[in-house]
């Protein structure tokens, strides 16, 4: 346990060390979400949500459950849209260009957003074609020589490479639940997305696990605009430039990750980091 | 202070006691229910085990048959016909076929009974007296169809003798294997007591033996010559509406459920559907084979008897089975799957093609099997479009008259020489049951093959 913490602890300093939060507010504007409601039915799932997602940066939804946070998330690459009887008001623009434009179509979105999901969700297939999955749908491969290429990168990137490259024909669902996570983030990553968004993707991992796909997000970073949505209020803190709490449908507060935890504005962000409610 | 501890534990002591009450129930009702399971499945292996041995006992001898070793001699005084013509120079085909055809029509007018009972009588031991119609009665009446044809193929055999096997008859080979009572009276028994001597001391001198009944596969079913009555007509019918059943319910019904399962908008009119093949699936075959009838026969003028008629009527009988049963599985594949296809950008298509008809390949192929299986067992819905009539022949294509085995055991199971046919129709139940485990072998073959694939 004592390991772990270690860990965790040199995770956040890499974090502090790499980047100034405040550098988070001067990156351009990537996503910009403007009254977004969620009816599922008669049932009023998200009221008026808007709130501006930077480049290159990781953004976390926090607050308790039932609040919203996910299903804003699955706002953003449309996958509420394959939930029967869930209706979407407002827009969501990605680099200017409205995401439910009917002109729009939604495999091409969900190539340049792409998901990790709370349950590491592995095709049944071998590890090289859970990968290679992505790539070969959108045509992004144009010779078997690239797509190795595009496999291994990503696992690479994905900080998996170097446990699985013995086995890349066997089954993805044959690995450990941090591993088939992430594999879920490199097979994410094969298609080259410009977002990843990840509804808890730590929740059904173990503390060590966790520590790896934490220290794996703060890489990508780099080259990715990260959402994520989480239930640990100490991930949101490690991971994340910045921060949005959500209370029962509605954005309560939303900035910089170090202001919202050391200096919530809204008494309801300030019960919650306070743990009295949630 | 010392009380509450001493009430707490008071309490905790109640409680235990009520839930080891509670225990010694739970454990008598889980008792029962185990040995309720246990039973079933024990009676329900009894009923199998009974159904086989049934089945086995009755239907094994009757994969042997009796075969009668003649010394057959085409004798010409009784084979009295002029050797066949020869193609002189200068006769035109025509001509030379005509001739052909009049000495091919002269041999089939003879009596080669005669030449049978010939052959017979050197057989009879001495001192035995037994009428040509008691002789004849102990091989089988298409012996002589048999001699004939060998000396049509081959007219030099004019004059000399040939050893040939021929089938002894139904009735000799009852006498032989016991299926009758040996001590009845001779006004009970289906032959002569000549015939029965001789046949008797044809068994002891090996002019009659048993071998394996080659005659119920590769033969067409007979009714004058029941001894020869074989599976293969009704076999390739079988096989031919089973093809059909393949081709056409499998597809479209896979086809349908995934339509309808992942396409589909959900409205009133799919609701509608879905009530009616769940309907469908429960109307009583009979009525599948009274619509084969009217429609495929009366209205679309398909041949009568026909395997493309069995084939399609089996088809409708299949599909709501088929697409149930698909719906079923599609219905079980998780949403976390499905998920992550869609997140990856994978279309609708994709998402059913690459992701979830794989993983419910195994339990689609299973249904389809059974589906299969339950139409190839099918009889009634045949009876109503003709298949029932009395076929010699083996079907070339669908649209030949044929019959099916199931309806072949119903015809046997009918025939009034019962104790050759009980025995037959016995085998034909082993036959189909083997077509039977075959299919479900194949099943169970490409369900584990797929599955180590997956």
């Amino acid at each position: 346990m004592d390991m772990v913490a270690g860990k965790v602890k040199m995770t956040q300093q890499s974090v502090n060390s790499t980047m100034n939060p405040i550098d988070a507010l001067e990156r351009p504007i990537r996503l910009t979400a403007r009254d977004v409601t969620v009816h599922y039915g008669a049932k009023q799932a998200l009221h008026g949500i808007s709130i501006d997602i930077p480049d290159r940066a990781v953004t976390s939804f926090i607050g308790p459950s039932g609040c919203g946070k996910s299903t804003f998330l699955r706002c953003i690459n449309r996958m509420n849209d394959t939930i029967e009887g869930a209706k979407v008001g407002g827009t969501i623009k990605l680099d200017g260009e409205d995401i439910y434009d009917p002109q729009l179509d939604v495999v091409e979105l969900r190539a340049r957003i792409g998901m990790v999901f709370q349950k590491p969700n592995p095709f049944p297939k071998s590890i090289y074609e859970n990968v290679a999955y992505g790539p070969k749908i959108h045509g992004l491969a144009r010779s078997k020589a690239d797509l190795d290429e595009i496999v291994v990168s990503s696992l690479r990137k994905a900080g998996l490479f170097e446990e699985v490259k013995d086995r890349l024909n066997e089954p993805g669902t044959g690995l450990s639940g941090g591993q088939q996570q992430r594999l879920c983030i490199a097979r994410a990553i094969a298609v080259g997305p410009e977002v990843i968004l990840m509804d808890e993707p730590c929740s059904a991992l173990d503390p060590i696990a966790t520590a790896i796909i934490e220290e794996l997000i703060d890489e990508l970073r780099e080259n990715y605009t990260i959402v994520i949505v989480t239930h640990s209020m100490q991930q949101a803190a490690r991971v994340s430039q910045r921060t949005a709490f959500f209370h029962l449908g509605n954005l309560i507060e939303e900035g910089v990750t170090e202001d919202i935890f050391t200096n919530p504005v809204n008494k309801q962000t300030q019960d919650y980091i306070m743990g009295r409610i949630g | 202070m010392t009380a509450t501890v001493s009430t707490t534990h008071q309490s905790s002591l109640e409680r235990t006691k009520l839930i080891r009450a509670s225990l010694t129930r739970r454990n008598m009702s889980e008792k029962i229910f185990r040995g309720l399971g246990l039973a079933a499945v024990v009676l329900a292996l009894g009923f199998v085990a009974l159904l086989f041995i049934d089945v086995g006992r009755k239907g094994i001898p009757a994969f042997t048959q009796s075969n009668l070793h003649l010394s057959v001699t085409f004798d010409p005084e009784l084979i009295g016909v002029e050797p066949p013509p020869v193609q002189a120079s200068g006769q035109s085909d025509a001509d030379f076929q005509a001739a052909d055809l009049k000495w091919q029509r002269s041999v089939a007018m003879l009596n080669w009974n005669k030449v049978v009972e010939a052959s017979l009588r050197t057989l009879v031991p001495a001192g035995v007296e037994i009428s040509s119609k008691d002789l004849l009665a102990i091989a089988e009446t298409d012996a002589r169809h048999e001699i004939r044809e060998r000396f049509v193929a081959d007219p030099s055999l004019m004059g000399k003798t040939i050893e040939m096997d021929v089938l002894a008859s139904a009735n000799a080979a009852n006498w032989i294997k016991g299926n009758i009572d040996r001590s009845l009276p001779d006004s009970q028994q289906q032959l002569s007591a000549p015939a029965r001597a001789v046949i008797d001391s044809m068994v002891a001198s090996g002019a009659i033996s048993n071998g394996f009944a080659w005659s119920i596969l590769t033969n067409v079913d007979s009714r004058s010559a029941p001894a020869s009555a074989g599976l293969l007509g009704a076999f390739v019918g079988t096989l031919y509406m089973m093809l059909i059943v393949i081709v056409l319910a499998v597809p479209i019904g896979v086809a349908s459920a995934i339509y309808l399962e992942e396409f589909a908008p959900k409205s009133r009119l799919t609701d509608f559907i879905e009530v009616n093949i769940n309907n469908l699936a429960a109307v009583p075959s009979i009525v599948f084979g009274l619509l084969g009838a009217a429609a495929f026969i009366n209205y679309m003028h398909l041949p009568i008897s026909a395997p493309i008629v069995g084939g399609l009527v089996l088809t409708l009988m299949t599909l709501p089975t088929i697409i149930i049963a698909t719906r079923g599985a599609l219905l079980g594949v998780s949403p976390a799957l499905r998920q992550a296809a869609l997140g990856m950008g994978a279309s609708k298509t994709q998402m059913v093609f690459h992701h979830v008809l794989p993983v419910t390949f195994p339990s689609i192929l299973t249904a389809t099997i059974l589906g299969v299986a339950h139409a190839l067992g099918e009889t009634a819905p045949l009876l109503l479009i003709g298949m029932k009539a009395f076929v010699a022949s083996v079907p070339v294509t669908p649209f030949d008259q044929a019959t099916a085995l199931p309806v072949q055991i119903y015809l046997w199971q009918g025939n009034e020489n019962r104790n050759f046919f009980e025995p037959r129709t016995a085998a034909a139940i082993i036959v189909l049951l083997l077509v039977m485990i075959c299919l479900n072998g194949v099943a169970i073959y490409l369900r584990s093959r797929l599955e180590k694939r997956a």
